[in-house]
């Protein structure tokens, strides 16, 4: 299938940047309000970002945003939308990455050993939307205490629906202590 | 006095097994229903006598369901939920959340409304700020310092009531413009107002920042370097603290700011004192983008006047029927967005407040979400407490501004 | 009527009634009345009104009967005790930082002696070291209350609070080394006696303050830290460890704390005029020679208690003005910077003695 974006006449810096690094992974692209977007193959998002970062054309120091978006009630397949926003602060630009899970396998690779801050919007999105971010840590739920059931922000979850409830835990000590009060 | 971090690594290898009484780790909560934690957040803190060498935040103690809610709600209706995230300027999130969905219709608000934005913005500003120091000051033992800024900040307050009708829930912008229009004599009483502020700022200066026992509680505590913080994700007065001039205002403007002419302060070594100096001083600053806007403000309309965005003037609605049906059908449909997603930022108290907005053209927005600058703030609340002491933590994490509503939405 | 006069002369009687007088009249309502004054004159300087809603029908009193009211609902609450605590220890804990406020009241002289009779409890010899003795018994309350609350946040506060009473202990008495010195006793009557002799024929009185400066600052310094009063609240820490050491505490036996430390604050406020600050000697009195002795007493009780209530005053501002030290802050000041400069005040003290007096 011919790529949609070698066929523009006119792209946008970065998209064209990054599709000529990476032939093949852009699949979509737009500027929709000028804000540049790419959406980009599940399997070369680490490569992506990892240039993102380090590449001297780009460097996008900071990891702005993750989240998802499910399109559940659009009846899109695939299903959810992993949306990654950065900005430069060398060159000031900002640029949103997207990729696109499906229902049946929302995993995606953590980008977690790239910036620090990606350990808890995963964390978050994962509890959120149940994407999972295969190399992450700890990832566990954030917002959410440990015996939810379910992922809140996707579309299926009722706003009324009841959880069941919890019983009183004890906090672990990871260290135990010389004395016993 | 030592206040540089210690040596973890250095420090767990000399530890002795258990039943030794004089290095034994011990686990304490400083839990969710705590004075200091305000905004409620759990940190399951590990301690070595008073040396912290290990913490565990916990989060999600004030979720409300924003995002949720939003997906089912219009979009105008989540304007009052955006008044309680930053609950301590919530104007800024009204106005974050309305320039957003302005960015997806692709209009912009008449000047007048622009420049009262900006008034209001820098208002809600001064009072978050005002709060973040006060209690952070209160917490490490200044109590009259908190005092004296509650004073200042109920000057404000009754500035915004003014203008919003409420103190907290200001519910003020709407898209394509504002609420309602500033009060006559307005601009008056803000100078006035600006001016006690200014007095109680001279005087709590005074108070604090050369005062050495102040001084010895936050100089060198909870430093971040500008790499890690810009790895965070580190935004706002945290950032600039370490020594990176990063302003949403400054890098990608909006609004009215680019006409606007103020001073971006910006620190060295991000510890708890440079965070409090930049405050002090974006304090002031603020009070000087209000002094030139309300210089500088037009006279005109606070609504623009396309159908199906702005809501018509209240003289049309009950004036002839085309304004009423306008402004039945915008009611009780809700607004329409085109179709297409947008993201924008604002520089909220906190730092890069961002609503990132999806709509499919119908009535009902599919995804709203904000940014929590303080997010990333409490995430790297363990790499700036590890290695201090247990009576650290309160200054660490008085600066860090928390917000629960921010922050757990 | 002579049985009467020959009852109070017997010595133990004289001395249960000056305990009474000194406990029920001075130290107790003036303790009672801080716990009210603290808020009023915090409010002063906060630029708001301090409590004034307490009210018996329409009489408020401006506050005052926020002092019963405090007393009775502290009565009225439920007396807690955690589970796994030791006992004896829980019980017994708040009772020392009152005995210790209260006694060290025995050796202030409150008015010079009528012939025999003295307006004092208690005129030792070694008066000096009785206050040094009577201060650190208030250590216990604070490290007992802290150890035996089965509560990390007590124990926090218990360690805390042990290790800053010990180590301002240690220069409280070397500052006093030098009003030793310059007064020849330690019997506390004859160093009142000392500060109401004059320099320069009757122009300035030979007090505290003005012979050892230095000591007066460091003294001052080791009693509000021994108090725990801010600026070295760390043990109370009410921002980290949320109320320290009295954290399990509820109800008469937390009321019995705040109030030690209430009581303490006036024994400081006492301590600290009797021995800087010519103690009840009126200055320049002595120069109406013609005074009725009743009137003397009365004016000297009159000063004694005008000082004592500006000290007070002057703790409650101090704690509301400055910020609270860190732990380990409070533990470098006592050990490096203030116990050399008390040693320095004795050495400087002993010379200036030498080579001029």
């Amino acid at each position: 299938m011919p790529d949609p974006a070698s066929q523009e006449p006119q792209l946008p810096a970065l998209t064209a940047l990054l599709s000529g690094q990476f032939p093949g992974t852009v699949r979509d692209h737009h500027c929709h309000r000028g804000d540049e977007t790419v959406v980009i193959k599940r399997e070369a998002l680490h490569r992506v970002c990892q240039f993102l970062r380090d590449d001297e054309r780009c460097k996008f120091e900071m990891m702005i945003d993750l989240t998802a978006v499910d399109y559940f009630e659009q009846g899109r397949d695939p299903r959810f939308e992993v949306v990654y926003h950065f900005k430069s602060l060398t060159h000031g630009n900002r640029l949103r990455l997207k990729v696109q899970l499906s229902e049946a396998n929302p995993r995606v690779d953590s980008i977690h050993d790239l910036w620090d801050a990606v350990d808890w919007y995963e964390r978050e999105c994962f509890d959120m939307f149940g994407i999972v971010f295969e190399g992450h840590p700890n990832l566990t739920r954030l917002l959410m205490y440990e015996q939810f059931e379910g992922h809140p922000l996707r579309k299926d979850y009722p706003m009324d629906r009841q959880q069941p409830i919890v019983e009183l835990r004890e906090v672990e000590e990871r260290y135990e202590y010389g004395r016993k009060f | 006095m030592d206040n540089a971090p210690l040596d973890i690594q250095q420090h767990e290898a000399n530890l002795q097994p258990t039943n030794d009484f004089s290095s034994s780790v011990m686990a304490i909560e400083i839990g969710p229903s705590h004075p200091a934690m305000h905004g409620i957040v759990r940190f399951t803190t590990y301690v070595d006598g008073e040396l912290i060498v290990d913490m565990i935040p916990e989060i999600g103690y004030l979720h409300r369901g924003f995002e949720k809610e939003s997906e089912n709600s219009k979009w105008i209706q989540v304007i009052p939920y955006t008044d309680r995230l930053n609950y301590v300027s919530p104007l800024l999130n009204n106005i974050g959340y309305s320039m957003a969905v302005e960015k997806l219709y692709g209009v912009e608000a008449p000047r007048r409304a622009e420049f009262t934005r900006v008034i209001m913005g820098e208002i809600s500003r001064i009072t978050d700020h005002l709060t973040c120091l006060g209690a952070s000051a209160m917490e490490v033992g200044a109590f009259t310092f908190f005092l004296w800024f509650i004073k200042a900040r109920e000057y404000l307050w009754e500035l915004v009531e003014q203008v919003t009708g409420a103190r907290l829930t200001t519910n003020w912008t709407r898209f394509g413009g504002n609420a309602t229009d500033l009060p006559d004599g307005f601009l008056d009483d803000l100078q006035e107002r600006l001016d006690k502020v200014k007095e109680v700022m001279v005087e709590c200066d005074r108070l604090l920042t050369k005062n050495k026992i102040f001084i010895d509680r936050v100089k060198d505590i909870g430093p971040i370097s500008k790499e890690d913080a810009l790895s965070f994700g580190f935004t706002g007065p945290m950032l600039r603290a370490s020594g990176v001039p990063y302003d949403v205002r400054r890098s990608d403007p909006y609004s009215v700011y680019d006409e606007l002419d103020f001073e971006v302060p910006v620190g060295t070594v991000g510890d708890c004192f440079d965070r409090y100096l930049v405050r002090m001083e974006e304090v002031r600053q603020s009070i000087s983008i209000i002094e030139q806007a309300s210089d500088k403000m037009p006279v005109g309309p606070i609504m623009g006047s396309e159908r199906g965005v702005h809501y018509p003037d209240k003289k049309e609605v009950y004036g002839n029927i085309e304004g009423l049906i306008d402004h039945f059908k915008m009611v009780m449909e809700g607004h329409r967005p085109p179709a297409g997603e947008a993201y924008h930022a604002v520089e909220g108290g906190n730092g890069e407040v961002g609503f990132y907005v999806v709509s499919d053209g119908s009535g009902d927005p599919v995804r709203v979400r904000l940014r929590p600058p303080c997010f990333n703030f409490v995430e790297a609340m363990p790499k700036m407490t590890i290695g201090h002491y247990v009576a650290d933590i309160v200054p660490i994490f008085g600066s860090i501004n928390m917000i629960g509503g921010e922050l757990d939405r | 009527m002579d049985l009467l006069i020959e009852i109070l002369s017997i010595p133990l009687v004289q001395a249960i009634l000056k305990i009474v007088f000194v406990i029920l009249l001075f130290a107790m309502p003036l303790g009672t009345l801080m716990t009210l004054m603290e808020r009023k004159w915090s409010a002063m300087i906060q630029d708001r009104v301090g409590p004034n809603r307490a009210n018996v029908g329409n009489y408020t009193g401006r506050g005052l009967l926020h002092i019963a009211a405090d007393g009775l609902k502290s009565i009225f609450k439920e007396d807690t005790m955690p589970e796994g605590s030791d006992r004896f220890l829980y019980l017994i804990a708040p009772f020392f930082g009152l005995i210790a406020g209260v006694a060290s009241f025995a050796i202030i002289p409150f008015a010079s002696p009528i012939g025999d009779f003295k307006f004092q409890v208690a005129d030792i010899e070694p008066g000096l070291l009785f206050i040094f003795a009577i201060t650190s018994l208030s250590v216990y309350g604070a490290v007992l209350a802290g150890a035996s609350s089965n509560s990390k946040y007590a124990l926090l506060g218990g360690t805390r609070a042990s290790a800053q009473m010990l180590s301002y202990e240690v220069f409280m008495g070397l500052a006093l080394m030098g009003l030793f010195m310059v007064y020849g006793s330690t019997r506390v009557s004859e160093i009142v006696d000392g500060q109401n002799t004059y320099w320069f024929g009757s122009l300035i009185p030979k007090w505290g303050v003005f012979t050892q400066p230095l000591g007066f600052v460091l003294f001052f310094t080791a009693l509000v830290a021994e108090t725990k009063r801010a600026p070295f609240d760390a043990p109370e820490g009410e921002s980290e460890i949320v109320a320290g050491y009295f954290l399990e505490y509820s109800g008469m036996r937390w009321s019995a704390f705040m109030l030690a430390e209430y009581v303490a604050v006036v024994s400081v406020a006492a301590l600290t005029t009797t021995l800087f600050f010519g103690g009840y000697h009126v200055p320049w009195l002595h120069l109406w020679t013609s005074a009725p002795e009743w009137l003397v007493r009365i004016l000297q009780v009159l000063k004694f208690s005008v000082f004592v209530v500006f000290f007070c005053w002057f703790q409650i501002q101090l704690r509301w003005t400055v910020p609270k030290f860190r732990f380990d802050q409070t533990m470098a000041l006592g050990w490096k910077k203030l116990l050399p400069l008390s040693l320095v005040n004795t050495v400087a003290t002993a010379a200036i003695i030498l080579i001029f007096v």
